[in-house]
């Protein structure tokens, strides 16, 4: 599906004069269980989220329900504040990543094309922080929100997303592998550093800038962390807070709660399958800042 | 500005010129940079240092501080309850790591090259990668729900006896090892079908012409050429499974009789129930200190191998 995995590899050398016992390749036979196994979890989700909420307390649970009804959706709707807590993380996630492209693009494009004093000290700070675990954020970063007053806001839940230092070696690294010509023209022809940089060059950097688009919605969208600890005001909950703390006081009404999750993942998972090129280039990249 | 030197070289006030525009270059590169760089370094590097500190005091957050000194740390060395947790968290390495490189690695040789409906099975495989660990969590709750849930359903169908899953103290982390693995085996198969694309064609057919078989080719390689792909993911999946927090905190709470209570999960129980925000910064630091220090041998014992290989 994707350019870089069709290319015939290595690994998977064409049958060459093999002998072929089966019609189809063996893969299929490990393929099809893992996949249907991957693919329950999410599908039993889907079907309790349509279910008549009576049928999933009932002992055998069926595996597909007698009829799909919406009620764990009208129920979710009555009885929790989820379009609020969707507000929330469309909210978080929509500033999370507007302000990392922007930041991220314009420090990683500093840092590739620009040569000025402290300029290593800033690229060497930021990727010492890489390797700082959040756990040890967690108690300054809440004492800090909490002197500033950020605790118990929808800020609490923005701020840790603002800029990221993977966005910045992402950006830089996509930047080195720009030819600097076209910079250099843009330059002759009287525009300044900024001109450049907005017509010339942010232009060219649109994968790069997909894939940390991509990276950061899922860290914001799917954050539980820092809503845990700084956020106990259920006006600013985000939609994994919400759910997280909601599923306490309905734990048996499984069509609500699963009707919560699909709130909560269908976007994602939309957006994965028309994108996964994408993705999967992020989930690559990711791992490779390490 | 190419101009502007152009005109000024040579001229005695060139020096001077020179400064200017090196300051102009410093306000013009830190004007690109420096939003991004205090936003990362002051949520990072800033309190990193200050939680150093906190972990050298006594500090509920409101009253004044005491200084201890290292006295936090000798404190955790005779805790029983947080040599239990790092017992849970080395119990949930064990389970999850070996599987989760594994899984990466058998199906990236699955889903690599070209297979018909590879696009169906990629799909079923990554989608979990983006459903949080509070949806993950919840789902967990569900599927394996001791009286209504589907697994111990499908065990009563096949014959097999029922479980007690989250609320057993034996299985609990097993259960969430294996949701983990579902969430995150995409990741590892990612990395892993990356490396295999990047192993030359030439090789195989090398050891394909050399009378290789196909096990042998896997072996003698394609095994070795991941290598240091394979050192890099069980290095991240060990450093991210020490940090389990998310889905102990939507399933099981670290119960039952604390059979899941994780260090972070200790850690986030002391700072934020019972507000000891200087021994909870030890205990953060000490995680650190053993992550740092796992990893260095992990790098250290792969390099020692892979020189006495060549």
């Amino acid at each position: 599906m994707t350019a870089v995995l069709r290319r015939p590899t290595a690994a998977a050398p064409r049958a060459r004069g093999r002998r072929r016992m089966l019609p189809f390749s063996p893969r299929h036979i490990a393929l099809i269980p893992i996949a249907f196994v991957f693919a329950v979890p999410l599908l039993q989700m889907f079907l309790a989220a349509l279910s008549p909420s009576a049928e999933l307390i009932q002992y055998p649970p069926p595996f597909i329900p007698s009829h799909l009804t919406l009620s764990g959706f009208q129920r979710l709707f009555a009885q929790s504040d989820i379009l609020r807590w969707l507000g929330n993380t469309v909210i978080v996630s929509v500033v999370a990543i507007v302000s990392n492209l922007v930041l991220c693009s314009l420090a990683g494009y500093g840092f590739a094309r620009l040569r000025f004093h402290g300029k290593n000290f800033g690229f060497f700070g930021i990727l010492a922080t890489i390797m700082i675990p959040t756990q040890v954020l967690m108690i300054p970063t809440f004492v800090m929100f909490a002197s500033v007053g950020l605790t118990d806001t929808l800020g609490a839940a923005i701020v840790p997303w603002l800029a990221s230092s993977f966005g910045v070696f992402l950006m830089r690294q996509f930047f080195l592998s720009l030819p600097a010509e076209l910079e250099e023209a843009g330059l002759i022809d009287g525009c300044n550093r900024l001109q450049v940089f907005w017509r010339i060059v942010l232009p060219l950097a649109k994968p790069a800038l997909a894939t940390l688009a991509i990276f950061t919605l899922l860290g914001a969208w799917n954050d539980l962390v820092w809503p845990i600890i700084a956020i106990n005001n259920p006006g600013a909950f985000t939609l994994q807070l919400g759910m997280a703390n909601f599923q306490g006081v309905r734990r048996t009404d499984w069509a609500l709660l699963m009707a919560g999750n699909v709130v909560a993942t269908l976007p994602l998972v939309l957006f994965f399958v028309a994108a996964q090129k994408q993705f999967v280039a992020t989930m690559t990249f990711s791992g490779l800042k390490g | 500005m190419v101009t502007h030197t152009a005109v000024l070289r040579g001229s005695p006030s060139r020096a001077r010129a020179r400064r200017l525009g090196s300051a102009k270059r410093t306000v013009e590169g830190w004007g690109f940079v420096a939003p991004a760089t205090i936003l990362i370094l002051g949520l990072s590097i800033f309190p990193a240092a200050w939680a150093f500190l906190l972990s050298l005091e006594k500090w509920n957050g409101f009253s004044t501080p005491t200084f201890l000194g290292g006295g936090n740390y000798a404190e955790i060395v005779g805790d029983q309850q947080f040599w239990d947790a790092f017992g849970h968290t080395a119990l949930y390495v064990v389970l999850f790591v070996p599987a989760s490189v594994l899984a990466g690695l058998v199906l990236a040789l699955l889903l690599n090259g070209r297979i018909r409906f590879v696009g169906v099975y990629r799909t079923a495989i990554f989608v979990p990668f983006v459903v949080s660990p509070a949806t993950t969590g919840i789902l967990t709750n569900y599927l394996f729900d001791q009286q209504f849930g589907i697994v111990n359903h499908v065990l009563g169908v096949v014959g097999l006896p029922q479980q007690g899953w989250l609320t057993d103290r034996h299985q609990a982390m097993l259960v969430i090892a294996i949701m983990s693995l579902w969430g995150s085996a995409a990741f590892t198969t990612v990395i892993y079908l990356a490396a295999l694309q990047d192993i030359p064609a030439e090789l195989l057919e090398a050891a394909a012409i050399d009378g290789a078989n196909r096990w042998q080719a896997f072996w003698k390689v394609v095994w070795p050429e991941l290598a240091a792909v394979t050192v890099f993911v069980t290095i991240w999946q060990t450093v991210q499974a020490t940090q389990l927090f998310d889905l102990v905190y939507t399933t099981t709470r670290g119960g039952p009789l604390n059979a899941t209570e994780t260090i972070v999960y200790y850690l986030w129980d002391t700072a934020f129930h019972q507000f000891q925000f200087g021994y909870g910064s030890a205990v953060a630091y000490v995680l650190f200190g053993g992550t740092l220090i796992v990893t260095l041998i992990f790098v250290l014992v792969s390099r020692r191998r892979s020189s006495e290989v060549i």
